[in-house]
C-alpha cells in the first residue's frame, strides 16, 4: 500500500515539539551585531533633517545609517505582475526626502546587543514638515488601472430582465503569521559568499533580486531557510530589512541580526485585502447572469511593493468565480495612500473577488425571488463544459478551469448539511426570537502556478533518499507531502526520505511556495525524478525531474456557516461550519484539511475580527495583539471538512490540485451571507469586518 | 549602561547562576544566555501565549517576567517536557499524532499552558480546553487540531501513558 492518500504523521514534528527548532530568531553567529529600524511616526512629511548624532556616541552602538549612506541601492524592484506606470512607486530601503507611512524605515542603528541597538534607535531624532494625508483609495495617487473582461457588456446591461447593484467593501487587514519577520546576514570572504538566513517562500527570486540591488553575481549570495512560523504571503517577500542586513553585513564585515518585533510587524510588514467595489450584475428573468461589470478601488498603501498590482489583477481575473458569466468588464483602481503598503495574504484578490462574487449571487436571489442555491445552480458551470476557456488571463496565466464537477459538489455539501432540515431548525429558532442564520458560498480557487519546477532524488550509501527542490517549507507540511510522493514512486517508506528545501545552495533552479503550487509543481517534479531514479536505483545514483506547466489547476469548493448574532451587542458566534473542497486529490487528506481548518479561521478573522484602523491624521491604531484581534480557540468554531476527489486535475501526473487557500477564501462570503439570513435582511452585509459595533448600526438602520 | 544582579534560577531540573542585567526578560535569558531557544516570542506584550513556562508549576509568559523575577525559583520550559531524548510526552505525542501543530512556532507555549491544564483538569470538555488555550494564538490550525491532541492527551494520561 502506497502513502499518497494516507493521512500518515508529519516528518517535520519531532523538532518542533521539542522545542529545537531552528525558525529565525533562533539563528545566531559570533560577532554579530543587532540592527533596529527607526520608523517614520509621520503618514506624510517632508524631511528637514535626521540628527544621529546622539546615537552615535551611545557606547556600543557601532553604526548609524540613513538613507545617504545606502544612496547606491535602488528601490526593491518587482519580482512579478510589472504593470507600467508603478516604478515611481517602489519603496526604498531607507526613506530619502519623504515619508509616506508611518512604520517607514528612515534610518537604522547597529549595536551590540538588541537591547542597545533600541536604546541607540530611541536617540535618532526627526525633524520634518507635515504634509496632507490620503487615507482612502476613493481619493489618492492613481498608480495604474487595472482593465480586463470580454464580451459587449453594454448590450448585456440593455438586455438585461433585472439589474442588481452594490456598493461592498473589504477591510484592511493581513496574514500576521505568529513569528513575526527576521534575517540574518553575513559575509563570508573566503567563499565571497553573502548569507542570508531567515529566508523563505520564493528563496531563489529573492536572491536574484537582492543581487541586482547590491551588484552582486546571484551565484555569490547564498539563502537559507530555517524553520518558518507561518508565511501567509506576506513573509519571505524582499523588504527594506532583508536589504538593509546584507548590505550592512557585508560593508560592517560582521554578521547582523534583525528580528521585528510585533509592533513593527503590525505597521511594516505587508497588509492586505483592502478594496471598494462598485459592481452591478444584468440578469434574465431566469436569475441567469448576462454580465458583471466591477468598477473597484484597490488600496494598496504608500509604496507598490516586490508584487506590483498582483492583487489587484487576480481581483480582477477571478472575479466570475465558478459561473458562467458571458460578458464581463473589470476596472480597477490602484491607489496610493499614507498607510503601511499592502500585497498578498493568502487567497489575494479571491477572498475579496468571492465576498463581492456572492454578496452578488445572494443580491440575485433576493430580486428575483429565486432560491440562492437554485441562482446558484443555474449559474454554475455545467461538468460537461470542462475544461472551460474563459477569456480573460490572470497573472499572466490564460484562464483555462482544467477540471470539476460544481454542481455535484454544491449537492454533496447541502446534502452533508443536511440543508432542508437546517432551514427548518433555524426557522423555528427565529420564530422563538433569536437571530441566527445560515450562509452558503461557492467560490473558485487557483493553484498549481508554473512554469517550472525541478527536483532531484538521490539514494544515498545506507539506502535512504534525498529528494532535493527549490520548494520552500511555511509549516504547511512540504517535507511529508514530498516525500509521501517521493516514496510511492521509489516503492519505499516514506520515513526513508529526506526532503530539501528553501536553500539556494543545493539545487540551481526554484520557485519556493506560494500560490498554492508546491504539491502540483514541486511534487510533480519530485515523482517524475523519482520514477526516473526507480530505473536504476542504486546507492550513489540520482535523478532529476523536471515539470512544467502553463495553465493553473483550479480547486472549487462551497462553504455553509451558521451563526448566531447577538442583538444587544452585536457579536456573532459562529456555531456551525462546514468546509466543503474539491482538491483532485488529496495527498495526505489530514494536511489537507489542517490547510481548511487553518484557513477558514484566518477567514473568520477577516470577516467578523481584524482590521487595520487609522486615526485621522493617518496613525496605525492597531499595532498590538490588544488592538488588532485574531480569532482565539474560543471565537474558531468546530469545522467539518467534506473533501473530495472527484475532479482530478488533467494537467499533472498525479491529478493534484493546491489545497492552501481554499480555506480562507469563501469565509467573508459565506459569514455575509449567514448574518444576512440571520437578521433576515438580504443585503444587510456590504462591508467587511462585521465589527460589533458595524453589526449594530447595521440592525439600528434596519429598525429604522 | 544597565546595572546587573547575581541570580540562580533551576531551569528544567538544571541550576544556573548568572549575572544578568536587570533589564533582561526572562524570554531573552532563557533564549539567549542559556540557549533554550525553544520558548517563543510572538507578541513580546504578553496576549499570544508562544512564550508561556511555568515558573514553580504555574504557567507565566516569560515575555512579561525579568530574569532578576525568576531568581530562586524553578522553571519549565518545553525543553524539558520530554521524558527522554527517545521519548516524547504523552501530551507531544498526542500532538504530532492529531496535527496539533503546523509551523510550530505556537507550540511550546500551547504545550506548556496545556501541560498545566491538564494536571490540574485530567478530564477536561471541549469547551474547557477552548477556554484553557483561548490565551495563546495560533495562526495555522484553525485550533482544530490542538483541541483533538489535547483531549487525546487528556485520554492516554489517565490512563497513565
Amino acid at each position: 500500500m502506497g502513502f499518497v492518500g494516507r493521512s500518515v504523521t508529519r516528518l517535520e514534528d519531532a523538532p518542533m515539539l521539542t522545542g529545537r527548532g531552528r525558525y529565525a530568531a533562533d539563528v545566531s553567529f559570533s560577532r554579530e551585531l543587532h540592527m533596529r529600524v527607526v520608523r517614520s511616526s509621520h503618514a506624510h512629511a517632508r524631511i528637514v533633517a535626521i540628527d544621529a548624532g546622539a546615537a552615535r556616541e551611545l557606547p556600543g552602538c557601532v553604526a548609524v545609517w540613513t538613507s545617504e549612506d545606502v544612496a547606491e541601492i535602488p528601490p526593491i524592484d518587482f519580482r512579478s505582475t510589472r504593470v507600467q506606470g508603478l516604478e515611481p512607486h517602489r519603496q526604498p530601503v531607507l526613506a530619502r526626502d519623504r515619508v509616506r507611512y508611518v512604520g517607514e524605515p528612515v534610518a537604522v542603528v547597529f549595536a551590540e546587543d538588541p537591547y542597545l541597538a533600541e536604546d541607540a534607535a530611541d536617540l535618532v531624532t526627526m525633524e520634518v514638515e507635515e504634509l496632507p494625508v490620503v487615507l482612502s483609495a476613493d481619493r489618492g495617487t492613481e498608480a495604474a488601472v487595472i482593465r480586463k473582461g470580454y464580451g459587449d457588456i453594454e448590450a448585456a446591461f440593455r438586455a438585461a430582465h433585472t439589474v442588481v447593484d452594490l456598493d461592498l467593501s473589504i477591510g484592511r487587514h493581513s496574514g500576521v503569521p505568529l513569528e513575526t519577520r527576521g534575517a540574518i546576514a553575513r559575509y563570508d570572504a573566503m567563499r565571497d559568499a553573502l548569507e542570508l538566513h531567515g529566508a523563505t517562500k520564493r528563496p531563489h527570486a529573492n536572491r536574484d533580486l537582492l543581487a541586482r540591488m547590491l551588484a552582486r553575481e546571484p551565484g555569490s549570495i547564498h539563502l537559507y531557510e530555517g524553520h518558518v512560523g507561518g508565511g501567509f504571503g506576506v513573509r519571505g517577500e524582499i523588504y527594506p530589512e532583508d536589504v538593509l542586513v546584507c548590505a550592512a553585513a557585508l560593508r560592517l564585515g560582521r554578521p547582523v541580526k534583525w528580528i521585528e518585533d510585533r509592533r513593527e510587524n503590525l505597521m511594516a510588514c505587508n497588509h492586505s485585502r483592502e478594496q471598494r467595489h462598485r459592481v452591478r450584475a444584468a440578469v434574465d428573468a431566469q436569475g441567469r447572469i448576462l454580465g458583471i461589470d466591477d468598477e473597484f478601488f484597490h488600496d494598496q498603501g504608500a509604496y507598490v511593493r516586490t508584487h506590483g498590482a498582483r492583487v489587484a489583477d487576480l481581483t480582477a481575473g477571478m472575479l466570475p468565480g465558478p459561473y458562467r458569466v458571458p460578458t464581463y468588464r473589470a476596472v480597477g483602481h490602484y491607489r496610493l495612500t499614507n498607510k503601511t503598503p499592502a500585497a498578498t495574504y493568502r487567497a489575494p484578490g479571491r477572498y475579496e473577488a468571492t465576498f463581492v462574487c456572492e454578496r452578488l449571487l445572494d443580491a440575485i436571489a433576493a430580486k428575483t425571488g429565486i432560491d440562492r442555491v437554485e441562482v446558484r445552480r443555474r449559474n454554475l458551470i455545467a461538468k460537461t463544459e470542462m475544461p472551460y476557456a474563459r477569456d480573460l488571463d490572470v497573472i499572466d496565466t490564460e484562464v483555462v478551469l482544467d477540471s470539476g464537477d460544481y454542481a455535484g459538489l454544491l449537492d454533496q455539501a447541502l446534502a452533508r448539511a443536511d440543508w432542508a432540515v437546517l432551514q427548518s431548525e433555524l426557522e423555528q429558532r427565529r420564530a422563538a426570537g433569536e437571530a441566527v442564520g445560515v450562509g452558503l458560498a461557492f467560490f473558485l480557487e487557483k493553484s498549481g502556478l508554473g512554469p517550472v519546477d525541478v527536483a532531484r532524488v538521490s539514494m544515498a550509501a545506507d539506502g535512504t533518499f534525498d529528494v532535493v527542490t527549490g520548494a520552500a517549507s511555511l509549516g504547511q507540511g512540504v517535507e511529508t507531502v514530498l516525500a509521501q510522493i517521493a516514496a510511492d514512486a521509489l516503492g519505499v517508506d516514506y520515513r526513508r526520505v529526506r526532503v530539501a528545501h528553501g536553500c539556494t545552495d543545493r539545487i540551481e533552479q526554484g520557485y519556493g511556495s506560494h500560490a498554492s503550487r508546491t504539491t502540483v509543481m514541486t511534487g510533480s517534479a519530485v515523482h517524475i525524478a523519482a520514477t526516473k531514479l526507480r530505473e536504476n536505483m542504486q546507492p550513489g545514483c540520482s535523478a532529476q525531474g523536471s515539470f512544467e506547466s502553463e495553465h493553473m489547476t483550479y480547486p472549487y469548493g462551497v462553504h455553509i456557516a451558521v451563526v448566531n448574532v447577538d442583538r444587544d451587542t452585536g457579536g456573532v458566534a459562529v456555531e456551525r461550519y462546514l468546509a466543503a473542497f474539491d482538491v483532485g486529490r488529496a495527498v495526505n487528506p489530514r494536511l489537507v484539511e489542517g490547510q481548511i481548518e487553518g484557513g477558514v479561521v484566518q477567514g473568520l478573522g477577516g470577516a467578523l475580527l481584524e482590521e487595520f484602523v487609522y486615526d485621522a491624521e493617518g496613525s496605525p491604531l492597531s499595532v498590538t495583539f490588544a488592538d488588532y484581534a485574531m480569532p482565539t480557540a474560543c471565537e474558531a468554531p468546530g469545522i467539518a471538512v467534506l473533501l473530495t476527489e472527484d475532479a482530478p486535475s488533467p494537467l499533472n501526473p498525479l491529478g493534484i490540485k493546491g489545497a492552501g487557500e481554499g480555506g480562507v477564501n469563501p469565509v467573508g462570503a459565506v459569514i455575509a451571507s449567514a448574518i444576512d439570513d440571520a437578521l433576515g435582511v438580504a443585503g444587510a452585509v456590504t462591508r467587511l469586518p462585521v465589527t460589533p459595533p458595524r453589526l449594530v448600526e447595521i440592525m439600528r438602520a434596519e429598525r429604522r | 549602561m544597565s546595572e546587573t544582579r547575581n541570580i540562580a534560577v533551576t531551569v528544567n531540573g538544571k541550576r544556573y547562576e548568572r549575572s544578568v542585567d536587570v533589564r533582561l526578560t526572562l524570554a531573552d535569558f532563557l533564549r539567549g544566555p542559556l540557549g533554550l531557544t525553544g520558548t517563543h516570542l510572538g507578541c513580546e506584550h504578553g496576549v499570544c501565549g508562544a512564550c508561556t513556562i511555568l515558573v514553580d508549576g504555574q504557567s507565566a509568559r516569560s515575555c512579561l517576567m525579568l530574569a532578576v523575577q525568576a531568581n530562586g525559583h524553578e522553571i519549565a520550559t518545553v525543553e524539558g517536557l520530554a521524558p527522554s531524548a527517545e521519548r516524547l510526552h504523552p501530551l507531544q505525542e498526542a500532538f504530532r499524532d492529531n496535527h496539533g501543530l503546523q509551523c510550530g512556532f505556537c507550540t511550546p507555549g500551547m504545550l506548556m499552558t496545556l501541560v498545566e491544564f491538564l494536571r490540574d483538569h485530567p478530564n477536561p470538555t471541549e469547551g474547557e480546553v477552548r477556554v484553557a488555550i483561548s490565551g495563546n494564538l495560533c495562526r495555522c490550525t484553525g485550533y482544530q487540531g490542538i483541541v483533538a491532541a489535547a483531549l487525546d492527551a487528556a485520554g492516554r494520561m489517565r490512563k497513565g501513558g
